[in-house]
C-alpha cells in the first residue's frame, strides 16, 4: 500500500515537473505545497494499514522475544522464571534444531529449484498460447494454487497411503514401487511426497510471477535476435532470461520465504516422523503441543531471524530489485 | 437515503447482538451449561438433550464440538482454560490429561456427595483415571479398553487355545508361520504410547515410577526388565515383518482394515472395531463369513503367566473452574453419567460404560457379545502415567520408540530414559 502511494506521488511529481518547463519560484512553492499535501494524503491512506501492521506483526514479535527469555509453561503460569538466553542456548546446542533446519533448507532448495523450472515452462506456455486458449489455460494452471494447502495435503497423503492409496497400484510397473512400499515410513520417500505436493500446489504462483516478467521482455529484442539467426535456446538464454532477471529473483525470494515456513504438508502427512520435521512444526509442537511458551517463543524468534537472513541475503547480496519486478523501472 | 442508513444500522445492531445473545442465559433465564464434547456418533448430544429435559428448567445443556484427536482437544481446552474461559462448564476429557488440568487448577473441586454418587459401582480403572493426588477431580463417564481380536481360522490353524491367556510371542509365531499380519498401532502418535505402556505394565513395570513428582524429579521405569521385554517384543514385531510394511504409519482404523483383509490374523484394538465390522456387514461391504470368523480375548501377556495390563482409555467429565454455574454443572454431570445413559451410549455409539451396572443391560449384551471380556479387561487395565507432564512423556516415548523396527531392548529403554529426563529438566528439545 505504501509502495503504491509512493509510486503515485512520484509519477505526479514527475509530470508536474516536465509540464511546466523551467522551474521558477512560484512554481516551486506550488509544487512543494502539492507535494506536501500528497505526502499528507499518502500518510492518511497508508496510516491505518501501518498501525494495523504494527499491531499484528510488531507487537507479537516483541512479545515473543520477551517471552523467549522465560521458562514459562501455560498450565503452570505461577512457576514462570526468568532464564535469560538459556532457551536459545538449549535450542542451538540441540541436534533436533539443526536436523529440522537441515530438513527445512533441503525442502526449500529442492522445492524452489523444481518450481522455478516448471514455473518457467508453464509461464512460457501461458505466454505463447494462442489467444483463444489463453484464458482457459491460465485458469487450468492456477487451479492447484486455489486449493487450501491442508486439503491438498490430505489428497496427496491419501493417494500415497499404503492402506487407502492408489499410487502403489497405478505405478507398480515402476521399479521400487509396489503394494508393500510405505511412502511414509522412510525419510526419503516421505520428503518426496511432501515436496511433490508442495511443488504441485505452488508452481502456479511462481509461474504467474514469471509470466509478469515475460510480458516485460521487449518483443523487438527477440525479433532482432531472430533476424540475427539466434536459435530458440539462444533467444531464451541470451535475451529472455537476462531481461527478466529481476522478476526471476523476486519469484525465487517470495517462494523461498514461503517454502521455508512450510507446515501444513508435513503436519498432515508425517507429523514430523522419520526425520521429516521442519522448523515451523517444531515451533508449533513446543508452543501449542507442550504449551511451553518460553521455549516455543525462542524457536519462533530464531525462525523469524532465519527468514530475515534469507531476505537480507537476497536483497543485499543478490541485489533483488523488488521495484524492478513490478515494472516500475 | 435515511431509510437505507436506518436499515444498515439495524442490520449492524442485529449482527452485533446476535452472537452476544448466544452467550447469555438460555430461554426465560434458564442457565445454559456448555459441554465441550469429543466427536462421536451423536451420543453426547443426545444425552445433553435428555438431561436438559430431565432438569425441567433448572439448566439447559448445549454441546460444542472439540477437535478429533485427544492431543488437539487438550490443546484447545488448555489454551482456553489458561485464559480463564468462563464459557466452559463441562469438558469431555481424555483421562491422560486429567492430572495436568487438575494440577493447573482448571477443574472445579468435586463435591463429596457427587464423588460418592458417581464412583459407586464404577470400574476401578475409570475411578483411578479421574483421580489426582488421592482426590477425585473428574467424573468417570465412559471407559475404554483394548481387546485381542483374532480370526478364529488363523488361531485354529496355529493350534492356539484362545480360551486361555496368550502371549505376544505366541501371536508373532502364529502369524509369522502362516504368513499373516499382526494388527498393532505403530504410527508415531498417541497410539504408540498406548502400546508401549501396555507392554511395560504387562511386564510388571511402569513407564513412570513416581508420577506425582515435579518435572525435574520424575523417575522413569523404562530401563528395567519390563522395559527391555517391552522393547524386545516391539522390535521383534517390527523386524520380523509380521507387522507388515504399513506398521510405521498404522493407526487403529488401519489395523482394522488390515485385520479384515486376507492376511488378517490377530489385532489389539478398541471395541469400536466390532460395531464397525457389524455395520460393514449390514451394508454389504464385508461378508458375514468375516464376522463369524472374528473372536475376542483378553489383551496378550508380555510375560507368560503374568496378567496382561490392557490399555485404558475413555472419557472423564471435567467441570470448568471458571464457569458461573459449577454447582449446576456437577448436577448435570450426575445425570450425564447415569448407568442408563452410559448403557444407551454404549449401545448406540460403541463406547463402553464405566458403570458396572450398564453391563447388565440386555441391549448392551446383545450389541456387544464380548461385554464380559470388556468389563474384565477394564478391571485389569493399566492407565497411562497420571502426571501433569504427560505430554512430554508421551511425545518423548514416540520420539525414541519409533519406528518399531528400530526398537532395540539393549539401547532403546536407556536412550528413552535419558532423553525424556533431559526434556523434563529443560535441557533438550522434544
Amino acid at each position: 500500500m505504501s509502495t503504491s502511494t509512493e509510486r503515485s506521488g512520484r509519477s505526479s511529481g514527475r509530470s508536474s515537473g516536465t509540464d511546466h518547463g523551467a522551474p521558477d519560484a512560484a512554481a516551486k512553492a506550488a509544487r512543494s505545497d502539492r507535494a506536501r499535501s500528497e505526502a499528507r494524503l499518502g500518510w492518511l491512506l497508508a496510516g491505518p494499514a501501518f498501525v494495523v501492521m504494527l499491531a499484528v506483526t510488531l507487537y507479537p514479535i516483541l512479545q515473543a522475544t520477551y517471552d523467549s527469555l522465560f521458562n514459562y509453561k501455560l498450565t503452570a503460569p505461577d512457576d514462570r522464571t526468568f532464564v535469560g538466553l538459556n532457551n536459545y542456548l538449549v535450542i542451538l546446542t540441540d541436534s533436533v534444531w539443526w536436523r529440522d533446519l537441515g530438513v527445512t533448507v533441503f525442502i526449500t532448495v529442492v522445492t524452489v529449484a523444481v518450481e522455478l523450472v516448471l514455473g518457467f515452462a508453464l509461464a512460457l506456455v501461458m505466454h505463447r498460447a494462442i489467444k483463444r486458449l489463453r484464458g482457459l489455460l491460465r485458469t487450468a494452471i492456477l487451479v492447484p494454487y486455489g486449493i487450501i494447502t491442508v486439503v491438498s495435503a490430505f489428497a496427496w497423503f491419501y493417494a500415497f497411503d499404503i492402506t487407502s492409496g492408489y499410487v502403489n497400484n497405478w505405478f507398480d510397473w515402476v521399479p521400487g514401487i509396489g503394494p508393500d512400499l510405505n511412502w511414509f515410513a522412510q525419510q526419503g520417500t516421505s520428503l518426496f511426497v511432501i515436496i511433490a505436493s508442495e511443488v504441485w500446489k505452488t508452481t502456479p504462483f511462481i509461474s504467474l510471477l514469471l509470466l509478469a516478467g515475460l510480458a516485460q521482455v521487449p518483443g523487438e529484442l527477440e525479433e532482432a535476435a531472430k533476424v540475427d539467426g539466434a536459435t530458440a535456446w539462444q533467444r531464451f538464454t541470451r535475451v529472455i532470461v537476462p531481461n527478466m532477471k529481476a522478476a526471476i529473483m523476486v519469484a525465487v525470494l517470495f517462494r523461498a520465504l514461503d517454502a521455508f515456513r512450510i507446515f501444513d504438508n508435513v503436519f498432515i502427512m508425517t507429523n514430523g516422523a522419520n526425520n521429516t520435521e521442519v522448523l515451523s512444526l517444531l515451533a508449533y509442537r513446543t508452543s501449542i503441543g507442550q504449551l511451553q511458551i518460553g521455549m516455543g517463543s525462542a524457536i519462533s524468534v530464531l525462525l523469524f531471524l532465519c527468514v530475515v537472513v534469507i531476505c537480507f541475503v537476497a536483497i543485499k547480496l543478490f541485489k533483488v530489485d523488488l521495484a524492478g519486478a513490478r515494472g516500475e523501472k | 437515503m435515511r431509510r437505507r442508513q436506518r436499515t444498515l444500522a439495524a442490520c449492524l445492531a442485529l449482527a452485533t447482538a446476535a452472537p452476544m445473545a448466544a452467550c447469555a442465559s438460555g430461554d426465560g433465564g434458564t442457565p445454559t451449561l456448555t459441554w465441550y464434547i469429543n466427536p462421536d456418533a451423536g451420543g453426547q448430544a443426545d444425552i445433553a438433550a435428555s438431561c436438559t429435559e430431565d432438569a425441567d428448567g433448572a439448566y439447559r445443556i448445549v454441546t460444542e464440538l472439540l477437535p478429533r484427536d485427544a492431543s488437539s482437544q487438550r490443546e484447545q481446552l488448555a489454551r482456553r482454560m489458561a485464559a480463564k474461559d468462563s464459557s466452559i462448564d463441562l469438558m469431555s476429557l481424555d483421562p491422560v490429561f486429567v492430572a495436568e488440568f487438575a494440577e493447573a487448577g482448571f477443574l472445579a473441586p468435586v463435591p463429596d456427595d457427587v464423588a460418592d454418587a458417581t464412583t459407586k459401582d464404577v470400574v476401578q480403572g475409570a475411578v483411578d483415571a479421574s483421580t489426582w493426588k488421592d482426590e477425585l477431580v473428574a467424573i468417570p463417564f465412559w471407559a475404554n479398553t483394548q481387546l485381542l481380536w483374532y480370526r478364529k481360522s488363523v488361531a485354529d490353524a496355529a493350534g492356539l487355545d484362545m480360551s486361555k491367556p496368550v502371549t505376544w510371542d505366541q501371536l508373532i509365531e502364529a502369524a509369522g508361520d502362516q504368513d499373516k499380519l499382526l494388527g498393532v498401532q505403530g504410527v508415531k502418535a498417541e497410539s504408540l504410547t498406548v502400546w508401549i505402556n501396555a507392554l511395560v505394565e504387562g511386564g510388571g513395570g511402569h513407564v513412570l515410577d513416581n508420577p506425582e513428582a515435579p518435572a525435574d524429579q520424575l523417575k522413569l521405569g523404562l530401563d528395567s526388565e519390563a522395559g527391555k521385554e517391552a522393547a524386545r517384543i516391539m522390535g521383534d514385531i517390527g523386524t520380523s515383518g509380521v507387522g507388515g510394511a504399513g506398521l510405521p504409519s498404522e493407526d487403529e482404523p488401519a489395523s482394522l482394515t488390515k485385520f479384515q483383509g486376507d492376511r488378517g490374523s490377530f489385532m489389539v484394538n478398541w471395541p469400536f472395531v466390532w460395531s464397525s465390522t457389524v455395520t460393514a456387514v449390514d451394508d454389504g461391504s464385508q461378508d458375514q463369513d468375516l464376522l463369524d470368523d472374528i473372536g475376542w480375548a483378553m489383551y496378550p501377556q508380555t510375560v507368560e503367566g503374568e496378567d496382561a495390563r490392557p490399555p485404558y482409555g475413555g472419557i472423564s467429565l471435567g467441570i470448568g473452574a471458571y464457569g458461573a454455574h459449577t454447582d449446576l454443572a456437577y448436577e448435570a454431570s450426575e445425570c450425564i453419567v447415569s448407568p442408563e445413559n452410559q448403557a444407551e451410549y454404549f449401545v448406540t455409539n460403541g463406547n463402553p460404560a464405566a458403570s458396572i451396572a450398564a453391563y447388565d443391560d440386555p441391549d448392551v449384551q446383545d450389541a456387544f457379545p464380548m461385554y464380559d471380556v470388556i468389563r474384565d479387561s477394564l478391571d485389569q487395565a493399566a492407565p497411562r502415567p497420571q502426571t501433569p507432564f504427560y505430554n512430554e512423556i508421551s511425545t518423548g516415548l514416540q520420539q525414541t520408540w519409533y519406528p518399531p523396527a528400530d526398537v532395540d531392548p539393549d539401547t532403546t529403554p536407556q536412550q528413552s530414559t535419558e532423553f525424556i529426563t533431559a526434556v523434563l529438566r529443560g535441557e533438550r528439545l522434544l
